[in-house]
């Protein structure tokens, strides 16, 4: 099942033209990896899936963004349901700087979706979710500036997960985080991708040959080529693909 | 020769800053020796508490509880005035304002702080006490009420400024992390950006509370100077500040009544002290 659908979108920054025509059809509950070097849009087409873009003064977008087939990009869409849905997890780890238990009550506090006498049971269930409870059981109360950079990753995944969304999108989560905690964060989101929908940007291709199912290569505004995997990596149709994941640039 | 140079700035720099402090402390003996005087002759207890401050009557009393009462009431008046609507402001300029608004706001701001104490004085004199005493039909508009109202203006600038600055710098991340869960600007500002903020949130009431409590000239203009005890914010008070100004001139040097005033400066340095100590732990704290 397809969830995420672009067409022809396109994205400009003032006068510069930040993503050209990318047409992309993302499936249900699989990992998808977007690649390519620095400032070639990758980003910018991850924020634009949740209008995390509309912060941003001066910019302007044309094209179709669907997800769950409502087009998102219209003037009638109603950016809180839109966030619900695609919640986001950005490269440096970003807890309030509050309790463990507020970071996780704050999505279900704002959206009144769950009781009170819930809250507990809903910390312990997203906190098992990343794997965190047996380390933080006893610290909810902590501070969440004062876990490690990897706990406050997880933290970050973990607020995200009571308020149901369909989509997770990570915005290069693991680079700044050391590789013995980049493997246990992937190890993570094999485990989410039971119920959720990923899709990372990564700068490390090793990473997206390790955990994507599907890998779109991006250059400069351009999606040069979207494919399964490990085609991208052993078969790329394009010169370009071959060149970036064989290191020859990048 | 350059050795010599670099010898003889450090000891000049040296030398200011030691005599600052030297200063403070001189001022701050100066203060006990002449206001510890009075306690040869009133007792503790008496002097705080006492609830008639009659300093020229035969004997005199010097019970400061009627002049606590007056500064407690017009700070307590102006802080509930002065800081919801100062850190709203500080939330309308920090979170909301577009850039242009934003700097004519502060430079506005910051003309208030600049306006001289005595002026704020006259005008409340002039058109904030009139207004009052005929729209509340009130006896005289020289009442703690109009005191709290102009040390509220006066406390605003201290209040905005330093709480915009802690808004302001609340890093971005934390706004965008609330956002992208979904939640309203308002919530985003409500719930992380002004709890991130709170301790310099604090650090600014309690330096606005600092400003109001040492005013002296607008206050003694504006609040009918009665030491009495008030019974409600509509009533003339007088405040510590005030009668020290206004009854320093005429005492005789060494008198009791003379001490007594100094005593007033000890109890409002205690006061102001406790103030800008909790002001300073606070900021540390957010600076942590």
């Amino acid at each position: 099942m397809i969830i995420i659908e672009t067409q022809r979108l396109n994205f400009f920054y003032g006068n510069f033209h930040a993503l050209k025509d990318i047409t992309i059809s993302i499936s249900e509950k699989s990992i998808t990896a977007l690649i390519g070097p620095s400032g070639c849009g990758k980003s910018t087409f991850l924020k634009a899936l949740n209008r995390m873009t509309d912060l941003i003064e001066g910019t302007k977008i044309s094209g179709h963004i669907l997800i769950n087939r409502e087009n998102v990009l219209d003037g009638k869409t109603d950016l809180v349901s839109l966030r619900k849905k695609v919640g986001m997890v950005f490269q440096r780890p970003n807890p309030f700087p509050l309790s463990v238990r507020e970071n996780i009550l704050f999505g279900p506090k704002i959206h009144q979706i769950v009781k009170p006498n819930e809250y507990e049971s809903l910390i312990e269930n997203s906190l098992r979710a990343v794997l965190l409870w047996n380390d933080l059981k006893d610290r909810l109360d902590a501070n969440a500036l004062k876990l490690s950079l990897e706990q406050q990753q997880r933290l970050c995944i973990a607020r995200l997960l009571p308020v149901k969304p369909d989509v997770l999108l990570m915005d290069e989560p693991c680079s700044t985080l050391d590789p013995i905690s980049t493997e246990r964060i992937e190890e993570l989101m094999r485990v989410l991708k039971e119920n959720y929908t990923i899709i990372i940007v990564t700068h490390n291709m090793q990473q997206a040959a390790r955990v994507s199912d599907d890998t779109g290569f991006m250059l400069l505004g351009e999606l040069i080529e979207f494919g399964k995997t490990p085609n991208i990596f052993t078969n790329p149709r394009h010169q370009k693909t071959n060149d970036y994941v064989t290191g020859r640039f990048g | 020769m350059k050795h010599f140079k670099e010898f003889l700035i450090e000891k000049v720099i040296w030398f200011c800053g030691v005599t600052s402090i030297v200063i403070v402390v001189l001022i701050f003996i100066f203060l006990l020796k002449e206001g510890l005087s009075l306690f040869k002759h009133v007792n503790l207890v008496d002097f705080l508490f006492g609830r008639k401050w009659y300093p020229i009557s035969d004997p005199p009393h010097f019970g400061i509880f009627p002049l606590v009462l007056g500064s407690l009431t017009v700070t307590l008046g102006a802080t509930v005035i002065a800081v919801p609507l100062g850190i709203a402001s500080a939330i309308y300029i920090a979170e909301i304002a577009s850039p242009r608004i934003k700097e004519i706001l502060k430079s506005g701001i910051e003309m208030i702080a600049a306006i001289p104490s005595v002026v704020i004085g006259f005008i409340g004199m002039t058109t904030l006490v009139p207004f009052i005493k005929h729209y509340l039909n009130l006896p005289t508009g020289l009442t703690a009420f109009s005191g709290a109202l102009m040390l509220a203006f006066m406390a605003m600038p201290t209040i905005v400024s330093i709480a915009e600055d802690a808004i302001t710098a609340v890093p971005h991340k934390y706004k965008e992390a609330a956002l992208a869960l979904g939640a309203t600007r308002w919530q985003a500002i409500w719930r992380v950006v002004l709890r991130a903020a709170s301790s310099g949130i604090v650090a600014a009431i309690m330096l606005g509370i600092g400003r109001v409590i040492g005013e002296t000239m607008a206050v003694m203009m504006v609040t009918g100077n009665a030491a009495h005890i008030p019974e409600s914010l509509f009533e003339p008070v007088r405040t510590m500040t005030a009668t020290i100004a206004a009854e320093m001139g005429e005492t005789v040097q060494h008198s009791e009544h003379y001490f007594a005033l100094f005593a007033i400066g000890i109890v409002l340095f205690i006061i102001t002290f406790i103030i800008n100590l909790i002001a300073d732990l606070s900021i540390h704290r957010h600076r942590e």
